[in-house]
């Protein structure tokens, strides 16, 4: 048995900053492995909600699940495992010398371990007239100086003109949990401009300072107030074609909305994408009620009693609801003011400590290790978990998660992994695709040494199982690449008794042969009552009762005795 | 030439008793030897001894018999058989042959020096779920009466214990199918979770076909495109280890798709909620990723079972395959919640079954030769229980010894301080079936005294110090409790050869040698007689059985409190048999296997059974029609993994995991995962698959993980 921090009689307290997804994980975790309870554990939320799984606020947008199903952890449990939960209180400060957390309210809390799950915010375009009052008509304005590749990327992207982490082609945005990427796929890290947005960012989804009819989907609140505007919305437009915005769009249009996605890139989920398969994604989606719009971006909203967009071409959309999925940045504030190492995140070691203060850990979407940031949920569990080995006195260490984006809307089969847009120039790499248009259908897959380096798979698969644990597991690929896109590509056995070998056992409940049924036939045997008579095969389970009528039927066509006049010739 | 079989189309339903014809031939109707569909099958002895099987009309069955269930009688044939007591001083040197007092005073007097030094529990049993009831019943009270012992456990604790573990926690009670087995063709959607039934079980596929022609949906889960699997309107080909996962999607994804029967939910279940929060982290992609099942299949899976739910009905059915493993509990359990969420049980052609596996494994589990139970399925540590029972036997309750400790944890001690000293083996032969075989193999030689009762020198039975011969089948009567729970007759239409004796008269000597002369029976119906008496007011109440009525009825469903009750064909239509009468969903959640691949051993290992033979292969090893069909273990491989280890067809692979080796035949096949090997678990000396299996248990059942360990294979040079 390990031995815990706290063990020896000295009580160790532990306070947590975040109770979403990682935060909530973390401390089940914790006690799983600490079955004495002997560590003290409090849990900071600053969302007023107890903790709720985020990856499901696309469900209950689309109406799947209610409100209330998408809780993560029981008040009751914290209660019995004697856990202290705080929600709805923001922690303001770190005073690390003194190893005490400052929350909004007023509340000290000292800590012999803080772990840092803070998560992330999502990013407010500086579009005028969405974040009302605190927007940069200017910023929002740089977007004529766009490339011939991305002609408005820029306008609506100020992801990739930011700061956010899109810089390093980290996956935070493409989680349903964090965030759809709205973002160029080739900016760089840039200074941050977006303090201006700083007190916006703050606040909970619903007091963003958003304008009347704008709204961002990332939180419950957030889902509560689209749900709760539905009955007066007939249009909504989505601003961000990546993969937590359509999720919405399709969750919107399943509840009888006029969706359009906007999205100022060529094609849909850019970064996870090829250009084929984003075509074939905006198919399926129009064929489902969503309308996609691509390469423009969004210049300005007019609200008031005619709501609209005004797109950078010019385009007027009317929209009596905007949401917002232009991507997340991690929230890294607090660290920062700390003092504590920030880079796209809260810089973390294979231990998820920071190398500044032993006493610091942070794991999810706020933490970079190895310079990557992850914003899905897979990885933030797998942090979790090692996490609470390493408290409990385990000598894990977290090596990086392989990141699986996995879109989940009802109808919209969509897998993307690892490297996606090798393409036939590249010479190290073997493609192989299947696309099958009509059924809105591509699947491709690149093959590294052998391995399954990265895949798409638009449209209903049988593989997708397969293609995401031959990643997972850096596996060999088949040697049949075929077996890639399609189960059992080895067709059941022929129908035709003629073709049939000999061997084939045709009364498995028997083990009756074909040969063993046709040497019956020889002998006399003429009627399925007979050949079962003599070889068993049918008295079993009786399902092969069709094709021993089959052979006997052929066994009875082919025989010269059996029709003299037919051979004759 | 075969000799004629008559077809089963053909078979006219026949009367049940035993009859004697003019022309010498004596006739019985009575059972198949093997698994727990219990076939009925019509014995006929011819004047000169012969004994052949003719089908015949049984509800489970109807008339249909597998291969093994044909060439049955060949287990009668004398080359097969031990026929005298066999003894030895040294293990070193072979056995002597000798009469039945020296074996059995031998044995009496060595039980008594082992409990002198070492203590009553020193002395331990380990049955058999192949076992009559009457046999499994004598022999737990064999333990608790003669021998004050409370290690006795027996080999379904590796078959039943984890679906037993989870149906009692669920509902109160544990029979394995809480309907009738014709109620299959009458439903509208049946889920198989590891079960391979057209090959472990073929004629129950009659039922399942019955189903299919009516348009019903058959949806099959398992790593391996079995033949079963073949037989699916869907296939979900989980990773080995993964049911619970998927269990867990299927449940989320039955939420989200709207098919929760909630009325159902609210009125006749407890804990839902609880449920609900451990599957809602188990969203369908996530589970695609644990499981390979993609996402578009469970949900297809569930819209299937759903649709089918609110209109004929649907079944959810679990088999070893997802059953046998360190959390084979929580898994069995994660498919109740399931059809506990659409509504399922208690409904008509609905439910939540188990499929069991051995002969008696239903009725094997009841009577008291589990390492905490009481006749009735009685708990052992309830003090009413213990009073109720120990009033049948004459004893005081407070002699009645505690809970003792489970199959493999009994093995595991074997030989040590404070392990087992003395064992008695019935109808197991666990030198093949345990996991961790060699270790079991170490401990079984490490005894002070191994006794084993088989009808044939089985593995176990080669290593013991005393063998006794008995009866078989064919040659006893008694009552046998199918997969259904539905009582029957097994008759005898032979005797046994001569120098062979019943496990009954076995038990029997015995106690008398060890000072109790009486409550010993050795008439089957004597023994049933107080097997009712002491099951009466359990959960398993045989009170109102009689061998009369099983004649008359085609068998009878327990529970049965009286002799007028009908018997319970169908459980839980109105309550279930808890405290309140809700069932329970218990909260579970995913977890790996015990021990995952790796670089060392990147290739899982599951094991499972073929068509010919059976359990630890002791019996169709010898029947030559299956041991010509089916003479080798084989190792189930696809082409690439054969072909990454320059393997082909035929060739010997050893299977090389942390516990030991085992070697069998490649067998190149195209319907197993390419990250997965299967090997059948039927054969002896090296190419037993459990020596290489792994022996971590289920915190709650105390099953063993024999469906997935670690392997890399190596190939052996010929």
């Amino acid at each position: 048995m390990r031995r815990a921090i706290g063990a020896g009689g000295v009580v160790i307290r532990i306070v947590v900053i975040g109770n979403g997804m990682a935060g909530t994980r973390l401390v089940q975790e914790l006690r799983r492995h600490d079955p004495g309870r002997d560590l003290r554990i409090t849990v900071v939320g600053a969302e007023v909600d107890a903790g709720y799984n985020r990856v499901l606020l696309s469900q209950v947008l689309a109406g799947a699940l209610d409100v209330d199903e998408i809780g993560l952890t029981a008040p009751s449990w914290y209660t019995a495992e004697n856990v202290t939960l705080l929600t709805g209180r923001a922690a303001t400060w770190i005073d690390r010398d003194g190893r005490l957390v400052g929350l909004a309210d007023g509340t000290v809390l000292p800590y012999d371990v803080l772990v840092l799950a803070t998560g992330s915010r999502p990013w407010i375009p500086p579009i005028p007239g969405v974040a009302a009052g605190a927007h940069d008509p200017a910023g929002a304005t740089t977007g004529p100086a766009s490339t011939a590749n991305a002609p408005a990327a820029l306008q609506c992207t100020p992801l990739g003109s930011a700061g956010v982490e899109r810089g390093e082609g980290a996956e935070s945005s493409e989680g349903a949990e964090s965030g759809a990427g709205v973002g160029g796929s080739t900016g760089r890290d840039r200074a941050d401009e977006s303090a201006s947005f700083r007190c916006a960012l703050q606040s909970d989804g619903d007091v963003l300072g958003l304008a009347p009819g704008v709204t961002a989907f990332r939180t419950l609140a957030d889902c509560r107030t689209i749900i709760e505007r539905l009955a007066s919305v007939r249009r909504a437009v989505v601003l961000g074609g990546g993969l937590l915005g359509l999720e919405a769009a399709r969750g919107l249009a399943g509840r009888g909305i006029d969706v359009e996605i906007v999205h100022p890139v060529d094609w849909l989920m850019e970064r996870q994408l090829d250009a084929e398969a984003g075509r074939v994604l905006a198919r399926t989606l129009r064929d489902l009620g969503v309308r996609t719009r691509l390469g423009v971006g969004a210049a300005e909203y007019v609200p008031g009693p005619d709501r609209t967009l005004v797109l950078s071409d010019g385009t007027r959309l009317p929209a009596d609801l905007v949401v917002l999925s232009c991507g997340v940045r991690p929230d890294t504030e607090l660290a920062a003011a700390a003092g504590l190492p920030v880079e796209r995140g809260i810089v973390v070691d294979d231990r998820l400590r920071s190398p500044a203060d032993p006493a610091v850990y942070a794991i999810g979407e706020c933490a970079q290790h190895a310079g990557e940031v992850y914003g899905l949920v897979a990885p933030a569990w797998e942090q979790a978990a090692v996490l609470a080995r390493v408290l409990t006195g385990g000598d894990d260490r977290y090596q990086g998660s392989r990141v699986v984006t996995r879109l989940k809307a009802a109808d919209v089969d969509l897998a993307a992994m690892g490297d996606t847009h090798a393409d036939d120039e590249d010479d190290s790499a073997e493609i192989v695709r299947f696309h099958d248009p009509s059924r809105g259908s591509y699947q491709k897959v690149v093959i590294r040494d052998g391995r399954l380096a990265g895949a798409i798979v638009v449209g209903e698969s049988t593989t997708v199982g397969t293609i995401t644990q031959l990643f997972d597991r850096a596996t060999p690929v088949p040697r049949d690449r075929r077996a890639l896109f399609f189960a059992g590509a080895a067709a059941d056995s022929t129908d035709d008794p003629s073709r049939l070998p000999d061997r084939v056992t045709i009364c498995r409940c028997n083990g009756v042969t074909k040969g063993a049924i046709a040497s019956a036939w020889q002998q006399g045997a003429r009627s399925v009552a007979e050949i079962a008579d003599r070889t068993r095969a049918t008295t079993g389970c009786g399902s092969c009762r069709q094709s021993v009528e089959g052979i006997v039927d052929w066994l009875t066509a082919a025989d010269p005795t059996a029709h003299p006049e037919e051979v004759a010739v | 030439m075969r000799s004629n079989f008559p077809v089963r189309n053909t078979t006219e339903p026949m009367g049940k008793r035993p009859r004697h014809t003019v022309a010498g031939m004596t006739t019985a109707d009575t059972h198949c030897p093997y698994c727990a569909l219990q076939c009925g099958m019509r014995l006929n002895r011819d004047g000169r001894g012969e004994v052949a099987v003719a089908p015949r009309q049984f509800p489970t069955n109807q008339g249909g018999l597998c291969q093994k269930g044909w060439t049955a009688t060949e287990l009668l044939r004398p080359a097969n058989r031990l026929t005298t007591p066999l003894l030895r001083g040294d293990r070193a040197v072979p056995f002597r042959t000798v009469g039945w007092d020296v074996a059995l005073d031998a044995v009496a007097d060595r039980i008594k020096r082992v409990q002198a030094e070492h203590g009553p529990d020193a002395v331990g049993i380990l049955g058999g779920g192949g076992l009559t009831n009457e046999k499994a019943y004598l022999l737990g009270k064999f333990a608790r009466v003669a021998l004050r012992t409370r290690s006795i456990d027996y080999n379904g604790r590796f078959c039943m214990s984890s679906a037993a573990a989870a149906g009692n926690r669920a509902f109160g009670v544990d029979r394995g199918l809480p309907f009738p087995l014709t109620d299959m063709a009458g439903t509208g959607a049946i889920l198989l979770a590891g079960g391979n039934l057209a090959e472990t079980m073929p004629p129950i596929m009659q039922h399942v076909v019955a189903m299919r022609e009516r348009g019903g949906a058959f949806i099959v889960v398992d790593p391996r495109r079995t033949p079963t699997a073949a037989q699916a309107t869907l296939h979900l080909q989980a990773a080995p280890g993964t049911d619970l996962a998927l269990a867990l999607g299927l449940l989320h994804a039955a939420v989200t798709e709207g098919l929760v029967d909630d009325r159902y939910v609210a009125t006749r279940t407890h804990g839902f909620e609880n449920a609900w929060r451990m599957a809602a982290g188990w969203w369908p992609e996530r589970v695609e990723r644990v499981t390979g099942v993609p996402a578009s299949q469970q949900r297809a899976a569930v819209r299937l079972l759903g649709a089918a739910a609110r209109d004929r009905g649907a079944m959810i059915l679990t088999g070893r395959g997802a059953e046998q493993h360190a959390k084979g509990t929580d898994t069995a359990t994660a498919f109740i919640n399931l059809a506990l969420a659409l509504g399922l049980p208690g409904r008509p052609a609905s439910g939540y079954g188990c499929i069991t596996g051995q002969g008696n494994g239903q009725g094997g589990r009841e009577h008291g030769q589990k390492a905490d139970q009481l006749p009735g399925y009685r708990r052992i540590d309830d003090p009413g229980a213990r009073s109720h029972v120990a009033v049948v036997w004459g004893v005081d309750p407070a002699t009645l010894p505690g809970p003792g400790p489970s199959a493999y944890e009994l093995l595991d001690r074997l030989g040590t301080d404070g392990g087992v000293r003395a064992l008695l083996v019935h109808g197991t032969n666990a030198a093949v079936s345990a996991p961790r075989a060699g270790h079991v193999r170490e401990r079984l030689a490490a005894l002070d005294l191994l006794v084993v009762s088989d009808v044939v020198l089985s593995e176990t039975a080669a290593m013991a110090d005393v063998v006794l011969p008995v009866a078989q089948w064919a040659e006893e009567d008694g009552t046998m409790t199918n997969l259904e729970g539905r009582v029957i007759r097994r008759r005898a239409v032979t005797s046994p050869p001569p120098g062979v004796r019943t496990d009954l008269e076995v038990l029997a000597g015995l106690a008398a040698r060890l000072g109790h002369d009486d409550g010993f029976a050795t008439e089957p119906r004597t023994v049933f007689e107080e097997l009712r008496r002491a099951s009466a007011g359990g959960p398993a109440d045989y009170a109102g059985i009689t061998y009369e009525r099983i004649d008359a009825e085609d068998g009878v469903f327990w529970p049965c409190p009286d002799e007028e009750h009908p018997g319970t064909p169908r459980l839980f239509a109105d309550r279930f048999e808890t405290p309140d009468g809700r069932a329970r969903l218990v909260a579970v959640d995913h977890r790996p296997a015990a021990e995952e691949i790796d670089g060392g051993y990147p290739v899982y290992l599951t094991t499972g059974r073929v068509l010919q033979h059976y359990q630890s292969g002791a019996q169709t090893r010898r029947i030559k029609e299956l041991s010509d069909a089916v003479p080798a273990a084989v190792v189930e491989m696809s082409p690439d993994l054969a072909a990454d280890h320059e393997l082909a067809e035929g060739d010997h692979v050893r299977l090389v995991s942390r516990r030991g080796t085992a070697v069998g035949r490649v067998r190149v096949s195209t319907t197993i995962r390419p990250d997965t090997v299967f090997m059948p678990f039927h054969w002896g000396e090296e190419a037993s698959a459990n020596l290489v299996t792994n022996p971590a248990l289920d915190p709650v059942s105390r099953m063993p993980e024999f469906k997935i360990c670690a392997v890399r294979l190596e190939r052996v040079a010929s």
